[in-house]
């Protein structure tokens, strides 16, 4: 595929990736609420992705996420002294001042930036910041080269239905 | 791909599905009818302002010129807290987008297995197990997904709202996870002010009228009843009085919802499942979310992390007929496997993705106020009846499975 010749050129060739590619399908990886209303996702392995990528490195990137998220969620000495200082100043400080959770939310933003360059997209993966889809799930989408794909999107699709199970 | 020309860049709020009113270009966010949530703002501005101009310069010089400047600060507190509770997203969860709502159905339908014909299908439920408590995910027909925990769809706003405790129509904005500790603390500085300026009203009576009293022992008969002249004194500043009754009536109310809400966290409960009475304890149902520690309970809905928007209403709309293009194989799909229930999917929500979003996601701010749905009812808490609680609606979901039938 184009992208694996050149990992320098970082936002392009996810660009590219979604231009040059057809998009095939999309996983979903979904929230475990095993823990309570914590963000945490999933580690079980979508079948669809069996021979597109290794499990341990998808395991790998899904745990790191959610060592962000209990960083962002954690409620402690320094949650607590946000939230007096900013309710003594009746919150206006929130206006010009970054919480921390947006912080650690542009670090997860980043993570998966680079995630996607190094690992997902020379295999034709593009992983979704789940931010954007409401943190409900985490959405990998799966393409394949034009003109290289065997199948066509539809047929595809039933595949990855029929093993879905 | 066509290029498509674009003259003005539509923001994301333009294209929102639910029923909210934004202003400020997205960055203002509250329900469709405000009607009450003026007269909130008009009873508020309206009886401080009497009682800065006609009870604070007595005040002032004959007690110390320190009340009215708490006064002012508890004012400014209680606006700031009223206004972030409105115009803030109360975390309101976006809709599936179509591949999602699709992954979902698929799932679904694995799940369920062959249902005989003529059978109703089981309903769309997901069990999770918190803290050894077996928790029930219900799916939103309308959103298209399975509501997370504590998650409640507000028929009003049209929006499936995380952690939703009600929809107050005073406030004209849900609140749920992001405004919670707003509300609160609206409702309980909002507390402190009433009793505040009703205790200075009382205190200004009572000082007019001895002063009143005293000068009419002095200048008349020593035998004047100081009450007669109480009520004289009284009676004879009507700008008093309605400060004084409103407070009163406030009063009882505001302290009363403060009282109530206290009480829910120090539990870690929201109105909508004590209405439901989710965790009452009947058949050993337990709270899963509770610590069992009323200091550690308060400490996470007071001094929580600020959760962050992830409904995205200023970002730029963007135009990507990709994935678009590859949504419509993937409906004529599932349109084959079951029957009824992707038609009832595609006439109720329309999804971002569909340039016609109807046209009611617009702003109007001009909108006439209309009567507020649920009323409000007045109790202390000991009787705990929560107030404001607007019902969490399995109606939806009942109307459209009957529909699928």
């Amino acid at each position: 595929m184009r992208v694996q010749t050149n990992n320098v050129d970082s936002f392009h060739n996810l660009q590219e990736l979604r231009h040059s590619a057809s998009l095939v399908t999309k996983v979903f990886v979904q929230r475990d609420y095993s823990q309570g209303t914590v963000c945490r996702f999933q580690t079980k392995f979508p079948s669809e992705l069996d021979n597109r990528i290794e499990r341990t490195l998808l395991e790998e990137t899904v745990k790191t996420l959610n060592s962000y998220y209990v960083e962002a969620e954690k409620i402690g000495g320094q949650s607590y002294l946000e939230g007096c200082l900013a309710c003594a100043t009746a919150y206006i400080v929130f206006l010009c001042m970054e919480t921390r959770y947006d912080k650690v939310l542009k670090k997860i933003s980043g993570y998966i930036q680079e995630q996607n360059e190094k690992i997902y997209a020379p295999r034709g993966l593009l992983l979704t910041d789940p931010i954007e889809r409401g943190m409900r799930v985490l959405e990998i989408s799966l393409f394949e080269d034009r003109g290289s794909g065997s199948s066509s999107p539809s047929s595809s699709m039933s595949s990855a239905a029929g093993s879905a199970r | 791909m066509s290029a498509v020309m674009i003259t003005r860049k539509v923001r994301k709020w333009e294209k929102l599905p639910g029923k909210n009113t934004f202003c400020c270009d997205g960055r203002v966010m509250m329900a469709r009818q405000k009607g009450v949530f003026y007269l909130t703002l008009f009873l508020i501005v309206g009886t401080c302002s009497l009682f800065f101009a006609f009870e604070c310069p007595y005040l002032a010089l004959h007690l110390s010129p320190f009340i009215p400047v708490f006064a002012i600060v508890l004012f400014l507190f209680v606006m700031a807290m009223l206004l972030r509770t409105s115009f803030s997203d109360p975390g309101v969860l976006p809709r599936a987008l179509q591949e999602e709502a699709t992954f979902i159905e698929m799932e679904i339908e694995a799940a369920n297995g062959n249902v005989p014909a003529g059978q109703r299908p089981p309903p769309r439920i997901r069990n999770v197990q918190i803290n050894n408590q077996i928790v029930k995910l219900k799916y939103c027909y309308t959103c298209k997904i399975f509501r997370p925990p504590r998650a409640s769809h507000c028929s009003i706003c049209d929006n499936c709202v995380d952690r939703f405790d009600h929809h107050c129509p005073w406030v004209g904005n849900c609140v749920g996870k992001r405004n919670y500790r707003y509300f609160y603390l609206f409702t309980l500085s909002l507390s402190l002010l009433t009793i505040y300026i009703f205790t200075f009203d009382i205190v200004h009576v009572v000082m007019r009228s001895v002063d009143k009293g005293f000068l009419n022992t002095l200048k008349e008969t020593p035998g004047t009843y100081p009450f007669k002249t109480a009520l004289d004194g009284a009676g004879l500043c009507y700008d008093i009085e309605s400060p004084v009754l409103v407070c009163f009536f406030t009063l009882w109310s505001v302290v009363g919802l403060t009282g109530f809400h206290t009480y829910l966290i120090s539990l870690n409960q929201t109105t909508n499942e004590d209405i439901k009475g989710s965790w009452s304890g009947k058949n050993r149902v337990q709270n899963p979310y509770s610590h069992k520690n009323i200091f550690k309970n308060c400490c996470e809905v007071l001094c929580g992390p600020a959760y962050p928007s992830v409904l995205d209403r200023r970002g730029l709309q963007e135009d990507s007929p990709a994935p678009a293009s590859t949504a419509a194989p993937n409906n004529s799909n599932n349109s084959s496997s079951s029957s009824p229930e992707p038609q009832a999917m595609k006439t109720t929500a329309p999804l971002i993705f569909n340039e016609h979003t109807p046209e009611d996601a617009k702003p109007s701010l001009g909108a006439p106020a209309q009567k507020s749905p649920s009323p409000k009812e007045e109790h202390p808490p000991p009787s705990k009846v929560p107030p404001l609680a607007s019902p969490e609606p399995d109606v939806e979901a009942s109307n459209i499975k009957d529909k699928s039938h």
